[in-house]
């Protein structure tokens, strides 16, 4: 089985979010990056299947130079190779564009990305893939079990799941319960260094849509607090002074 | 333009985020000086499609078939683009529900249209380039994101734009589009609902729990709590991860983004990646026995004390505040 995980390099999860020039851009100073911790379940999901010599793992990457760390981690972590496509990562739309261009002559029977990445949340990725390469995406997946040409996937609704059988190839957007995180030993790191990393230029991909201007919430006014003993005073705020109740 | 809004269906009836996003989809038309046509697919009653007329659609068009009972995103992608191109729609409108995630993306690609997911409030329409306000940074920033393309899909947040009854008419009209067989490759083979209660994301008011609860045993107190204000139930990442409560309740960076109306917060230090998903709710109650628990600094209210002491008394409390 030939699989393809899509990995985005994203502002570690403690990152304090701010903004320069006047709102318009992303403020990188002092900032780690980490694999989108949902693109660790997708690659962990494909470790396991194609463990025991079952199957292939190439990681896709969106990004310029300064992501390859994450790409050596995907590759320590048990990928077998690696394509960067050299581009600032504009949009889930120009990504995807990526991700289909490179995939679509290359007979992959998986694809998995995470559901979303936890910068811009978009959920797009797996979607727009799916469309472009007209295979069935499944945005939100808990559950993913593949048996011969199909598989069985537990996707995510409001209140409970869909159980839905798909013919491979497709794609789909790991969330948690898929596979446990896998983290990279010794010899993963040893061999990383000299597992294949393929650099290509990306496609061009009309712009849609551009982000302006950034905000951030406001900041909420001081706490009142409330003595233990008179939790009616509570009830009494939340009805009448902040009215949600 | 016209503006097409796509209502989707749980079970053949309409949720309560299905009239947020008709109502946001005609402030929009509104302002455009233009008409709202819904489309709903699926079998839903005669009545309620009626109904969507009370939210400002004048016109429903309505694909009932059997091969779409179901929701496909591939198929259900290829119905709504095929309206939007009969009713001439240059704007589609849908809920950023986790049916709409996997929907939006390809109505989008479909008809070249730039897409914004996860808007919070009422786009600016004042240039032919849509300005739209989404939550970003799991709930750290907005992006403010224009759509320069001629076609445009905004996708709105749960609980992000009140219901507008504007009292209108609407006509339902039977819409039957071809589906290419390619789009039907996916089968649904079962649905399960492990809830019959308000579901987390649309829950105007959530009770969370975290890791100062100790053990599974004591959530009783938690749903009871719920049960009482008809809020859902939610929790923090060790707890799901350590198999207390179930993966669809975490919330935070890595879980469910939220904005209820009231978010309660109970034995929850208020770690960053768990603020990042709850920040915007509306009103923000915590419950913590350390007086420095981070949380209370982005609290609204808050009460020092110990959760089995102070919880079994506010669900009294406010029993006998309903009660009146
Ligand atoms: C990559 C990454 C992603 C993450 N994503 C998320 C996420 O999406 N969501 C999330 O929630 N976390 C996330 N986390 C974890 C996060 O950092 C915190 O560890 C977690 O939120 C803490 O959960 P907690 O508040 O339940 O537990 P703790 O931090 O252990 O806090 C328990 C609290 O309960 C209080 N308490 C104890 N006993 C009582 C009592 N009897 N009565 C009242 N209060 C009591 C304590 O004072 C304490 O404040 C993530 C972490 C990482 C590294």
């Amino acid at each position: 089985m030939k699989i393809l995980v899509c990995i985005s390099n994203v502002p570690d999860t403690t990152s304090k979010i701010t903004f320069t020039d006047d709102g318009t851009t992303f403020n990188t100073a002092g900032i780690q990056y980490i694999i989108n911790p949902y693109d660790e379940i997708a690659l962990s999901k494909a470790i396991g299947l194609a463990e025991g010599g079952q199957g292939t793992i190439t990681v896709i990457n969106i990004g310029e130079a300064n992501t390859e760390a994450a790409i050596r981690k995907a590759l320590a972590t048990g990928a077998d190779e690696a394509v960067r496509v050299n581009a600032a990562p504009r949009d889930a739309w120009f990504v995807a564009h990526q991700i289909a261009a490179y995939a679509k002559d290359k007979g992959f029977d998986l694809i998995l990305t995470g559901r979303e990445s936890i910068d811009y949340n978009g959920s797009q990725v797996a979607a727009f893939v799916g469309e472009l390469l007209g295979i069935p995406s499944v945005s939100t997946a808990k559950k993913i079990e593949i048996a011969d040409h199909s598989a069985t996937v537990e996707r995510e609704i409001e209140g409970g799941k869909e159980v839905l059988s798909i013919p491979l190839p497709f794609i789909a957007g790991t969330a948690e319960g898929v596979a446990e995180p896998r983290i990279p030993n010794m010899r993963g790191i040893m061999s990383a260094r000299t597992k294949p990393l393929e650099v290509i230029e990306p496609i061009e991909v009309p712009v849609l849509s551009k982000i302006t201007r950034y905000e951030t919430p406001e900041p909420r006014g001081t706490v009142t607090f409330v003595d233990a003993g008179e939790v009616e005073k509570l009830v009494d705020l939340l009805h009448n002074k902040a009215r949600v109740i | 333009m016209s503006v097409l809004v796509y209502t989707e269906n749980t079970n053949g009836s309409f949720k309560k985020s299905v009239y947020e996003v008709v109502s946001y989809a005609k402030a929009i038309a509104d302002s455009l000086n233009t008409s709202l046509t819904a489309i709903s697919i699926g079998d839903v009653e005669q009545s309620a499609l009626t109904a969507l007329g009370n939210y400002g659609a004048s016109r429903v068009l309505n694909v009932s078939s059997d091969q779409l009972k179901q929701f496909v995103n591939q198929a259900y992608a290829s119905v709504i683009a095929a309206a939007a191109d009969q009713i001439g729609a240059d704007l589609i409108v849908l809920s950023n529900s986790f049916s709409g995630k996997g929907l939006a993306p390809r109505v989008a690609a479909k008809v070249e249209a730039g897409l914004a997911d996860g808007a919070v409030e009422l786009p600016d329409v004042s240039s032919d380039n849509i300005t739209v306000k989404k939550a970003a940074f799991s709930g750290k920033a907005f992006a403010i994101t224009e759509l320069t393309s001629a076609k445009k899909v905004i996708a709105l947040n749960p609980n992000s734009f009140e219901l507008r009854e504007t009292g209108g008419n609407t006509t339902v009209e039977t819409f039957q589009p071809d589906i290419p067989g390619n789009d039907l490759a996916a089968i649904i083979q079962d649905i399960v609902r492990t809830t019959d209660k308000v579901t987390l994301p649309d829950a105007e008011i959530v009770v969370s729990a975290g890791r100062g609860l100790k053990g599974p045993e004591n959530w009783g107190m938690i749903e009871e709590l719920a049960d009482v204000l008809g809020a859902a139930t939610a929790c923090s990442k060790p707890v799901s991860d350590a198999g207390w409560r179930p993966h669809s309740e975490h919330v935070g960076q890595t879980g469910i983004a939220v904005s209820p109306n009231l978010y309660i917060a109970i034995g929850i230090s208020g770690a960053i990646q768990h603020l990042a998903g709850v920040s915007a709710s509306k009103t923000i109650v915590v419950i913590n026995k350390d007086p420095e628990a981070p949380f209370f600094k982005v609290a609204d209210y808050g009460i020092v004390g110990d959760a089995f002491d102070v919880v079994p008394r506010l669900t009294a409390a406010i029993k006998a505040y309903k009660g009146n």
